[in-house]
């Protein structure tokens, strides 16, 4: 080390910092600073008043320790001391430490206000030997630090000309610094800097037309003074064009010869050389959109940047796509812009990195118009299919913007629409197809087209589950147009729909539910049959409140309701009020401000075609309220031509019936013999079910002790089997049976006095540990509970049943409370309910190449979680397997090249959503050990299962 | 620019500057989240993201990632130079610089920012002028610790 060894003193520093680099592990390393910390506490306490090198020393080790990661919090007065000290080496260590740069400008504080003139008051602070150009450098800097932090401190007037004079500086780096200061200050007093525009046109001009060498250590890699260029162009996008003719007119040369420049052989194949010269380059470009002015400027501009989207430097392709989109929106380039489709359609299938395909699918969004909307819309639904996850939704709800805003008929809409869900029906939000339900609805001349489409899209024998609700709302509203068909008759309609009914989640099928009302209206030739599915067992008796509320209703309403009171409640849903589409509210709010503008204007298109003007937005609509709330009313309530059905709020219902509600027949269905043998007996009445839907009782947070310290391990012994003995001491045992069926649970508690005396005030209840002040309801899991008897007699076993709904992924159980008095003495007791995110599994099936293929898919490092462990019990491959299955993932055979390893998939089904998930585990006999690996799609998800499945080893 | 970090390939910070206040906590869970995702990019993947509001920049030389936040009006070519730039300082007054350099001479790699960059704005892009300005610092440093290293001399033969 040449220079550094001259006047570098500090031994001690280096060697702690080398202690700390041979520390082996991280508790050698927290050890060893912890020494430290103690010798600096005690070294800054102690008596003895401590020299400037020791402080500075000390001072060094404590930044140092920072730098590592760790708190500080002591200290920091000897760092100021150290900054007051009249040595100078003392006085520089300080400057990295966090907030010298405010405390350095805090110097030139009280001397703002005392002098006019801070830039030579500023000195003060400054070695004295340094030249007045450098103190001219940080004092601009310091004082736009100062502007920053507190603008009202900061003077304008007197020295306003003073420092935009700066531009004029003799010195390079002077007026580098002072561009800063002036770029920021400007902006708040645009008319107080006006005179910078001409001085920095001529500074401008100056430096673009001389030779590489005139500047010297200002030329970077030949070209001159690149920072400084950059930041004057900075300066001037502050401004309109300049008034002046004649600076107008020398500005446009410049842009000019910085374009020609663009053209010439480069000086050097350094890619300094390039970044440079090109940094200049995008600045100017930027100038040129920012004036938009220029309309020979901007298609040269646009030429020059169509040039670099074939270049081999992906930097350069990134920001040329990022660029052209702002050039996309200029009514003079639009037009140049559209020329390079091609280029950017093949940057889209063609890219390696994400970030620039990103960029490639805005620039295709930002030069749609109507003559191309439907190569571009094609292209895009093609690049989904092989989408990357992270910007699969971006790309649907650009997609369906793009679909509605150019749609020259409507059937094409649809065609595109209901493409978005079959291809990435996960990724498609409720706002994107309320809105196709939306314009159907508004739109005769649309809906026998979309009844017919999509009742041929539900024909497919996997269809996303989204396809099913577009599906049952059309068909429920308009499947009579297409009833005439013996192909499509109301019967196969009907065996159609609820084909798909048993795979759908709650949401799903309330909405199907909804569906077969409005068929009982439509079609009354399938009257019977659907009476007789409301009927069932599993409808009526659904552990779905919402679910069994609807059954019974709907099925009360169409055997108690004349066909004309039928045929007023079940009317055609009436138009939709039109307002501001709330795709495009969703893409703004993904995007931040700015983004849906290329949208918003209506510049390119000024001809409003009738066929989209229902649906853009027009001023007076513009200000609908929460675009994205309820477009259809059916976020998680049913549609409206459905009565409210939620408990409380279904008296329009009970007004229609007038009477007690008809009594289903509960006899249950064969596969839920599992069920009914375990449930407690029939209520008298639904109705009393429906008012009292029990949920858990919230007891205040103080009720709920912590779980007993073998919760975890208790917790652990129900991750891979469902039923068995959850908890048992001297008193009480408790049991538990459970079945999860997607996302749903039921669990049954079996609590079992094993004394002879009675137990009284017996309550046990269900929490969710995240936070106890919101309603269980509001977190991941639903759980609901019916009360059990207060009193539990000696020798008796109470039973509780628990409804239990995964809304979306979770990682920690809920607690489960039992308190009860046993001979006077109050008991409490709190464990983990057994119910761990892996319940909703479902196995998955797959082969070997689609494994790999997903496996692959989930190559990101927060996707995959890995854990290496011993193995605590014998390693029998029988057992594992059961284990596995346990586990609710599904075992593959003949995936992985080694017989000896375990292959798993499942989805892990949600309310929210649905997560992939594949598992891998490798036995090492000899070792005694595992390697488990998991990927999902969700980060804490795989982890999680990560750690719940190795403990089970 | 909104803050400058340095990393290693493992991951382990060397170097950090921050330009706009931030509390502790953030600072490290800004790190934490950067460093991954760096770290995860492949070789050939350019060298700007998207990060929240901010635009990301960074650039690899041997094991050293450096990465610099700039703002969305922020050019992100001349953001690569100004990291090129510091290197190169680096290099010169190290001679051929390497990470062990910047460890055990941390305060000198901030010294070195310090006179190049002040409050996340370029102050003087002439490398002669930043190397001559931490030679004259260092010039100043030593001829008061050989004053100082003299009289603990002193005083040490005193006290035999």
């Amino acid at each position: 080390m040449p220079a550094v060894s001259k006047g570098d003193g500090m031994r001690g520093l280096a060697v702690f910092i080398s202690d700390i680099r041979n520390c082996k592990s991280k508790e050698a390393e927290i050890k060893r600073i912890n020494k430290e910390l103690a010798n600096i506490r005690s070294k800054f306490k102690g008596d003895k008043a401590l020299d400037g090198y020791s402080k500075k020393k000390y001072v060094c080790k404590l930044l140092f320790i920072f730098l590592l990661g760790h708190d500080i919090d002591f200290g920091h007065m000897e760092a100021v001391n150290l900054l007051s000290s009249n040595k100078y080496t003392e006085k520089q260590i300080v400057s990295p430490e966090r907030g010298a740069l405010q405390g350095l400008a805090l110097c030139s504080l009280p001397v703002l206000s005392a002098a006019s003139c801070p830039m030579a008051q500023a000195a003060a602070c400054r070695p004295p030997q340094d030249s007045m150009d450098s103190v001219k450098q940080s004092a601009a800097l310091c004082l736009l630090r100062l502007y920053k932090a507190s603008p009202d401190l900061v003077p304008m007037g007197e020295w306003t000309a003073r420092v935009v004079h700066l531009l004029n500086d003799q010195h390079m780096g002077v007026v580098t610094a002072a561009v800063s200061l002036i770029t920021c200050l400007c902006k708040k007093n645009p008319d107080d800097f006006k005179t910078c525009i001409s001085l920095a046109v001529s500074r401008l001009s100056r430096i673009v037309s001389s030779a590489s060498t005139d500047l010297q250590d200002y030329t970077y890699y030949f070209v001159p003074a690149p920072w400084l260029s950059v930041k004057l162009l900075r300066l001037l996008q502050c401004y309109p064009p300049p008034e002046d003719a004649a600076v107008k007119g020398r500005l446009v040369e410049c842009l000019e010869t910085v374009l020609n420049k663009a053209q010439e052989p480069p000086k050097s194949k350094k890619v300094q050389h390039s970044n440079a010269k090109n940094a200049i380059l995008f600045e100017t470009i930027s100038l040129i959109i920012h004036y938009d002015s220029e309309p020979n400027l901007l298609v040269r501009a646009c030429n020059q940047l169509g040039q670099f989207l074939q270049h081999r430097e992906t930097n350069l392709r990134y920001l040329a796509l990022e660029s052209m989109c702002t050039l996309a929106s200029s009514e003079f380039s639009h037009e140049a812009v559209k020329t390079h489709i091609d280029t950017v359609i093949n940057a889209l299938k063609t890219e390696r990195d994400v970030s620039v395909r990103q960029r490639a699918a805005d620039l295709l969004y930002a030069m749609c118009d109507r003559s191309n909307a439907k190569q571009i819309v094609s292209e895009m639904l093609r690049y989904l299919e092989t989408a990357d996850y992270a910007i699969r939704e971006e790309i649907v709800l650009k997609v369906a913007i793009l679909a509605e805003k150019y749609a020259v008929d409507y059937s094409w809409y649809v065609d595109t629409i209901l493409n978005l869900i079959r291809i990435a029906g996960d990724y498609v939000s409720e706002e994107v197809w309320y809105r196709v339900l939306q314009i159907v609805t508004n739109r005769d001349d649309v809906q026998g087209y979309a009844a017919k489409t999509v009742f041929e899209a539900l024909q497919a024998p996997a269809c996303h589950e989204n396809m099913v609700k577009v599906g049952g709302y059309i068909l429920g509203e308009f499947g009579n147009l297409i009833a005439g068909d013996p192909r499509s008759s109301p019967p196969v309609q009907f065996s159609l729909l609820h084909s798909k009914f048993h795979l759908c989640s709650v949401a799903t099928r309330a909405l199907l539910l909804s569906t077969y009302i409005k068929f009982i209206n439509l079609f009354p030739e399938t009257k019977a049959t659907i009476q007789a599915v409301l009927r069932a067992g599993s409808q009526l008796r659904n552990a779905d409140v919402e679910l069994q509320q609807r059954a019974v209703e709907y099925l009360t309403l169409s055997s108690v309701a004349s066909t004309d009171v039928l045929a007023t409640v079940l009317e055609e849903m009436p138009p939709f009020p039109e307002r501001e589409s709330s795709i495009l509210a969703k893409l703004k709010r993904k995007k931040g401000p700015g983004a849906g503008s290329a949208l918003d204007d209506g510049r390119r298109d000024p001809s409003s075609n009738d066929i989209n003007g229902g649906v853009e937005p027009t001023p007076s609509t513009v200000s609908t309220p929460s675009p994205s709330a309820d477009l259809l009313g059916l976020r998680a309530a049913p549609p409206p031509a459905a009565p409210p059905a939620s408990a409380g709020a279904g008296n329009l219902l009970v007004d229609v019936f007038d009477g007690p509600a008809a009594q289903p027949s509960l006899g249950p269905t064969p596969e839920e013999a599992f069920l009914s043998e375990l449930e407690p007996p029939a209520p008298e009445s639904p109705m009393a079910l429906l008012a009292d839907p029990a949920p858990a009782a919230d007891p205040g947070p103080e009720d709920i002790g912590p779980p007993i310290p073998e919760a975890d391990e208790l917790l652990n012994k129900f991750v891979c089997k469902n039923n068995g003995v959850l908890f048992e001491n001297q008193l009480l045992q408790i049991g538990v049976k459970s079945e999860f069926r997607q996302n749903l649970g039921r669990m049954y508690l079996f609590y079992g006095n094993k004394t002879s005396v009675q137990f009284q005030n017996f309550s046990p209840t269900v929490v969710h540990p995240g936070d106890l002040q919101t309603h269980i309801l509001s977190g991941p899991l639903a759980v609901q509970t019916k009360r059990v008897a207060a009193q539990v007699d000696g020798g008796a076993q109470v039973q509780q049943v628990l409804n239990i709904e995964c809304l979306r992924d979770f990682l920690t159980p809920p607690l489960l409370s039992v308190r009860f008095r046993y001979g006077g003495a109050p008991q409490a007791l709190t464990l983990k309910l057994p119910v761990t995110i892996n319940k909703f599994f479902q196995p998955t099936e797959m082969a070997a190449q689609d494994f790999f293929q997903r496996w692959k898919q989930l190559s990101l490092p927060q996707q995959e979680a890995q854990k290496i462990f011993k193995a605590n019990h014998p390693m029998d491959a029988e057992v594992t397997k059961a284990k596995l299955l346990g586990f609710g993932s599904a075992l593959l055979d003949n995936v992985d090249p080694n017989p000896e390893n375990f292959v798993g998939a499942g989805i892990i089904q949600t309310k929210a959503l649905q997560v992939g998930c594949l598992l891998r585990l490798e036995p090492n006999a000899q070792a005694q050990m595992y390697r488990l690996t998991l990927r999902t799609s969700k980060e804490p998800v795989s982890r999680h299962l990560c750690e719940l499945l190795a403990q089970q080893f | 620019m909104q803050f400058m970090l340095l990393f290693s390939r493992q991951g382990k910070l060397r170097l950090q500057k921050w330009y706009v206040p931030l509390s502790d906590k953030e600072k490290k869970k800004i790190t934490r989240e950067l460093v991954q995702t760096v770290l995860a990019r492949k070789p050939k993947m350019c060298s700007f993201l998207e990060w929240r509001d901010l635009k990301i920049v960074y650039k690899r030389y041997a094991s050293l990632y450096f990465c610099c936040a700039i703002e969305d009006q922020d050019n992100e070519l001349i953001t690569l130079e100004i990291i090129h730039r510091y290197v190169e300082l680096l290099d010169k007054y190290f001679g051929s610089v390497c990470e062990l350099d910047i460890i055990f001479n941390f305060e000198k790699a901030y010294f070195i920012l310090d006179e190049f960059l002040l409050g996340g704005e370029v102050q003087e892009t002439s490398k002669k002028n930043v190397l001559k300005a931490i030679e004259q610092a260092d010039l100043l440093q030593e001829k008061t610790e050989t004053m100082y290293h003299s009289k603990i001399f002193i005083g040490f033969k005193k006290a035999y």
